[in-house]
């Protein structure tokens, strides 16, 4: 069917305009929700503001949110609490998401992706139900964790809780418990990573490998491991930065305050209650963009040990 | 049915196009009057859509329903922000006093408004929260917590307390604490922290402020900290508390299995314990006053005109419904155990009725007495992060055994530091 022009001729896209009206729609998206809010973040970090009291009540104040911010001993121990969560939570996702990709990448034909799909499941579970399942599993007197712990006495006396343990309301076990609940959820993830740059390592070498008589654990430290080191630098890349920037899981576990002595208060956190709780959005702008310094410098620590050294590969 | 093509063709979408056009028009031209509210208030305001629709038949009520914490958060946005503001904001107490001071809502003791000439219609203490240091009235209080003790007259019975031993005072309270503990195995109250949070509330002198004083000065080293810390580490130290958050899985539980004895509240907390929390336990529970006849209260609901609310004089019209309309106020006390703060229904039969959750006690002519006596603490804008200093220190004091004296001088420091800037 031939439908008459009704157009204009000026609206018409010519060679020349066709690449930025097709770039607008990101350009925009990008300038209205990525690069404005970075500026006003950076525009808030030398302000001081109390948000309700509207737009035009800011005051500039320099550096002080920074400094402010330096000598705050809560910022150095939500510091201390996000190190420590990201150590023990990443750390074991990667000691354990390797060897287990190379298992289910050996192991299951038929049954894989389902397999895998199990594995992957809590990374796409919501982060609210996930806080709110585990709170249960947590509770101290009603909890399965610590009901499975009790019926685990009576057959190991020795090295199990004589009482209920109270996970998520003593300083001392909040940080583990939110850490188990982060390696939980993201263990899955990075199997499927590695299942990914497993699939991409030839077949071939493995099978020269075996001509030449090495046996599987050989063959896992020669050729599986280093063949995965891009992978490794980018999934621990994604680690540090996930780690760094950890709020959901504590925010729902310790009911928004950090927990006890504020064991389980992340930097994330931090900045979140200093805004919307303190009513102090210079100072939460401040400790945001020094989280991000942080972060920038763990992240070109991890690029530097990562790279390949002598020789080149 | 089988599906056909709509039998429409060019000129039939044009009129439709037309047709839709003028439905969003007419959408756009109805005036609304918009209310944001948490819940229950936004059910009570609801229910008066009727009664508003019969005086003003052109406008339509929008309220617009948030949960508690989404809601304060949006409101904040909005007045940070000046868009996207409602014509009528509901705020619970603690964010009255954080907003009034930023001058973000209208003075409602100027004209048209003149709030104070009905100063004397309300509450006295519900009032106060609702008016700044400058002297401007930014909210009309609509519902009120007056402090109450709950506690279980079985265990009660069973450890052999009697009400007055367990209310006489706070010391005692905590002593009937260890033979309730000893002979049922029954927690006192859920939290040491309860214990702090009422004592440092305690017979406040008129503007002496929670924390910090209309001076400034911080006032947390002070005698009255040291009493809280005090009672909290003894409830803690002889395991009276089961370190239960509220509004936690335990916390219900606890309720529901009778594990724990007491419960110091808002005077709401007796319908919520009726409704949803622990029905089974009903006729089990009675209210007392707070123990030493201490006045406090919990929570309370506002209704407030944001400065860039388009339609003011409607807005008020809808808050005066609301809040000095007698019906209406004791209509949201009998569906939703919103304690009126309308002097007037305070008069009412209703208070005189029986609770049958709480064994056919007449607890709401005690509460009214509360409401009475109860004084407004003056709030300070600093009052969040100060919590949450005295939170952490006192975390401190019950879990690390840290000395009370260090912990009340590092948090008097903390803040101070805070108060400086």
């Amino acid at each position: 069917m031939k439908t008459p022009s009704t157009s204009p001729h000026r609206w018409r896209l010519t060679a020349d305009t066709v690449p930025y009206v097709l770039l607008a729609p990101f350009v925009i998206l990008f300038l209205v929700f990525g690069l404005f809010p970075l500026g006003f973040s950076l525009f808030l970090a030398f302000q001081s503001w109390e948000p309700s009291a509207g737009l035009n009540t800011m005051k500039f104040v320099g550096w002080e949110n920074f400094a402010f911010a330096l000598e705050d001993e809560w910022f150095w121990k939500s510091l201390r609490n996000t190190a420590w969560l990201a150590l023990v939570s990443g750390v074991p996702q990667h000691l354990v998401s390797i060897p287990l990709a190379c298992f289910i990448h050996n192991a299951f034909k038929r049954w894989r992706n389902a397999v895998i799909g199990a594995y992957f499941l809590p990374y796409i579970t919501s982060t609210v139900a996930i806080a709110m399942m585990f709170s249960s599993l947590f509770s101290t007197d009603y909890g399965l964790i610590n009901q499975g712990l009790m019926a685990l006495q009576a057959w190991l006396p020795w090295g199990t809780p004589q009482a209920p343990t109270d996970w998520l309301g003593q300083a001392e076990n909040i940080k583990p418990a939110i850490a188990f609940v982060v390696f939980w959820r993201y263990v899955g993830f990075n199997t499927v990573l590695y299942l990914a740059a497993l699939q991409t390592i030839p077949k071939d070498l493995y099978e020269a490998a075996t001509m030449d008589g090495a046996n599987a654990w050989k063959q896992f430290f020669y050729i599986t491991l280093p063949s995965l080191k891009p992978m490794i630098f980018f999934g621990i890349t994604l680690t540090i930065i996930g780690g760094l920037q950890l709020f959901e899981e504590p925010f729902i576990l310790t009911g928004g305050r950090g927990g006890t002595d504020q064991a389980g208060m992340t930097t994330a956190m931090y900045m979140y209650r200093t805004a919307f709780e303190f009513n102090d959005f210079g100072t939460a702008s401040a400790l945001s963009w020094l989280l991000f310094v942080v972060v920038a410098l763990l992240t070109w620590i991890t690029n530097r040990a990562f790279k390949p050294r002598g020789g080149g590969a | 049915m089988p599906l056909a093509p709509l039998p429409i063709g060019p000129q039939g979408l044009r009129a439709l196009s037309a047709a839709i056009g003028l439905l969003i028009s007419s959408l756009v031209q109805a005036e609304n009057l918009t209310i944001a509210a948490y819940p229950a208030v936004d059910s009570i305001a609801k229910s008066a859509a009727a009664e508003w629709k019969k005086k003003h038949p052109g406008f339509e009520l929008k309220i617009v329903s948030r949960s508690f914490p989404d809601h304060h958060t949006a409101m904040t946005t909005a007045l940070s922000t000046s868009s996207n503001l409602p014509d009528v904001m509901v705020l619970e107490v603690g964010y009255v006093a954080r907003f009034a001071e930023n001058g973000g809502l209208q003075d409602l003791s100027q004209a048209p408004f003149n709030i104070k000439a009905q100063q004397a219609l309300f509450v006295p203490y519900a009032f106060k929260q609702a008016t700044a240091r400058s002297g401007a009235v930014v909210a009309v209080p609509t519902d009120i917590g007056p402090g109450t003790l709950l506690y279980r007259t079985d265990l009660l019975k069973k450890a052999g307390i009697t009400e007055a031993q367990l209310t006489s005072s706070w010391e005692g309270y905590v002593q009937s604490g260890a033979q309730i503990k000893a002979k049922t195995g029954a927690y006192l109250m859920p939290h040491a922290r309860d214990m702090k949070d009422i004592i440092i509330r305690s017979n406040l002198q008129a503007g002496e402020g929670l924390y910090i004083d209309n001076k400034g000065k911080v006032l947390i080293n002070t005698p009255r900290f040291e009493r809280a810390f005090e009672l909290a580490r003894q409830v803690r130290a002889q395991k009276l508390d089961g370190k239960i958050n509220a509004w936690t899985t335990e916390w219900t539980e606890g309720f529901k299995r009778g594990q724990i004895a007491t419960q110091m509240s808002g005077a709401w907390l007796a319908g919520h314990m009726n409704n949803w929390i622990a029905p089974q336990t009903k006729g089990l529970w009675r209210a007392a006053q707070l123990p030493e006849r201490s006045w406090a209260s919990w929570g309370g609901s506002f209704y407030a005109i944001p400065k860039g609310s388009p339609n003011k004089a409607l807005a008020w019209e809808f808050i005066q419904m609301m809040t000095l309309q007698a019906d209406m106020q004791l209509q949201a006390f009998k569906t939703e155990d919103a304690f009126p703060a309308l002097l007037e229904v305070h008069k009412d039969a209703f208070l005189d009725q029986p609770i049958e959750f709480l064994g056919g006690q007449k607890a709401r002519l005690l509460w009214r007495e509360a409401a009475q006596k109860t004084a407004a603490i003056d709030v300070h804008k600093l009052d969040p992060i100060a919590e949450e200093i005295v939170n952490t220190e006192l975390d401190k004091v019950l879990d690390q055994g840290k000395d009370i004296r260090a912990a009340l001088q590092d948090a008097q420091a903390l803040l101070e530091r805070r108060a400086r800037r």
